[in-house]
């Protein structure tokens, strides 16, 4: 698996570390309630098909990047620094 | 049909002609009052003991693909109850307890092989660590056993124990794990199961489950409707999918592990042995190939197969500790999915639908569950109340942060198990 790092280019996996679903981008607010954090923190989607994901381009530039990928092919296609998603 | 030695040479001095199949392939019916889902090791030995051990009648088993097709045919094999913290020490005791007896239960061969898992250790902080666990595991019933380098240079000689960087300082060995057959696990359980009058329907995807009322119904499949008064949910990896059906969120996410088999080689490796720094562990199967495994790969994934940087860095912390096995050429590799959930322990639980139950979260430590689990989650369907020994698998306590059962003691965070 090879990601597009928005900054770098098509980089090697292993320059890369996973953080989970791209629903980590979207903190709620302290006050949000036990419903929103359980969400937030703990369940998920766990789509099998196209997803989006949370990625740190950690061996690189450091950038945080939304990565839209296939589950059960591992095709990329799309990424995109958090700041835009 | 019952095996015995006897039945074994009168079938093989007469053309093994008197086999019969080992379990029938019924339609399914209209109406069921136990309807599991999944027909994997976990979901077997579920409608097993449902049968068995707690009298339910009227049940089916609803397997998508085939019998021993998935996780419980594709593992490395391992048994062992080698766990640290309350709740998950008791559970894998129960477990390791059952699988000693199993092949009696079952009167089916799963070639339970109590050869001894070994843990090795290797800075003075993780001996530490691991007297802490073994003193943790003596204290509730199991056995652990410290191992010193020259017991250990007798018992496996072959290890690297001077390696500059990873110098092995000791072990502990859990004499009564070992490994078993996984396909046979689940052709026994299926067999028992099917001899209790459980249905057992392969190709029988389910792709709706009917709730009204807050009320478990029954559920939509690919050989039409089935009626149900308790429905389980048993399907690893595919825990999402099938939970999204029931309109429910997990707090699980799938994950792709990867092993890997060499081709058949002389005797060599007599235990189960784990690497404690990186993650490797390695055994030999009867048929002569070394059957190792490593870490997820950290994405999440349904792909069943994994990428390259990880299996490098399994062959690199086999080499580190084993130089050995350079020369054996890996005959296959797989990648399995994992129902990850975030502290890395199981769920047993009731929903909140009525008549719905989920078993799920196994990660990567299913196979050596499988009795325990079909045990506890067929107890949590017909009595309603958790088994004693699974009562900390709650499905609510990542909402609650009460009773969270991080073994490794990494955080509770879907990435870091």
């Amino acid at each position: 698996m090879r990601i597009e790092c928005p900054h770098c280019g098509e980089r090697d996996l292993r320059e890369f570390y996973y953080q989970g679903d791209a629903t980590l981008a979207k903190r709620p607010a302290a006050d949000a309630g036990e419903d929103a954090w359980d969400h937030y923190v703990h369940l998920r989607k766990n789509p099998a098909g196209v997803t989006s994901e949370l990625w740190c381009h950690e061996r690189g530039c450091g950038a945080w990047i939304v990565v839209e990928r296939n589950t059960t092919t591992h095709a990329i296609t799309s990424t995109k620094l958090v700041g835009d998603f | 049909m019952r095996f015995s030695g006897f039945k074994v040479l009168k079938e093989g001095l007469t053309g093994n002609k008197g086999w019969s199949p080992h379990w029938r392939s019924p339609d399914p019916k209209t109406e069921y009052d136990i309807v599991i889902i999944g027909g994997g090791g976990h979901g077997l030995s579920t409608a097993y003991h449902l049968a068995k051990e707690y009298g339910a009648k009227n049940i089916a088993v609803l397997e998508k693909g085939y019998i021993g097709g998935g996780n419980v045919g594709r593992n490395t094999t391992i048994v062992r109850a080698n766990y640290f913290l309350d709740g998950n020490s008791q559970f894998y005791s129960h477990s390791l307890k059952k699988w000693e007896n199993i092949e009696k239960e079952l009167n089916f061969n799963a070639m339970v092989s109590q050869r001894g898992q070994i843990q090795l250790f290797h800075s003075d902080a993780q001996r530490d660590a691991t007297i802490r666990r073994g003193n943790s595991i003596i204290n509730q019933g199991d056995e652990a056993e410290m191992l010193d380098v020259p017991t250990l240079k007798k018992m496996v000689p072959y290890l690297d124990f001077e390696n500059a960087r990873f110098p092995i300082y000791g072990g502990m060995i859990a004499r009564r794990s070992g490994t078993a057959r996984h396909d046979a696990v689940a052709w026994g359980y299926a067999r028992g199961a099917d001899q209790h009058g459980v249905d057992i329907i392969q190709n029988c995807e389910v792709t709706g489950i009917d709730i009204e009322g807050g009320v478990v119904k029954g559920v939509q499949t690919t050989r039409g409707a089935i009626k149900a008064k308790k429905v389980g949910i048993v399907v690893a990896g595919r825990s999402g999918q099938v939970a999204a059906m029931a309109g429910m969120r997990l707090p699980i996410e799938s994950h792709v592990l990867q092993a890997f088999v060499t081709e058949g080689l002389k005797p060599i490796v007599d235990h189960v042995i784990s690497f404690g720094m990186g993650h490797f562990y390695i055994s030999q199967s009867d048929k002569g190939g070394l059957v190792f495994g490593g870490d997820l790969d950290f994405y999440a994934s349904y792909a069943q197969r994994g990428n390259l940087p990880m299996m490098e860095h399994v062959m690199e912390a086999g080499m580190a500790l084993m130089p050995a096995i350079g020369q054996a050429k890996v005959l296959r590799s797989w990648g399995g999915i994992m129902d990850m959930t975030p502290d890395g322990s199981p769920i047993i639980d009731k929903t909140h639908i009525d008549g719905l139950f989920i078993d799920c979260g196994w990660c990567y430590g299913g196979f050596k569950a499988v009795p325990a689990s079909g045990d506890c989650f067929a107890h949590l369907i017909h009595t309603g109340r958790p088994h004693k020994v699974a009562e900390r698998y709650r499905l609510d306590r990542f909402r609650t942060g009460v009773g969270l059962m991080d073994e490794e003691g990494t955080g509770s965070q879907h990435n870091l198990h």
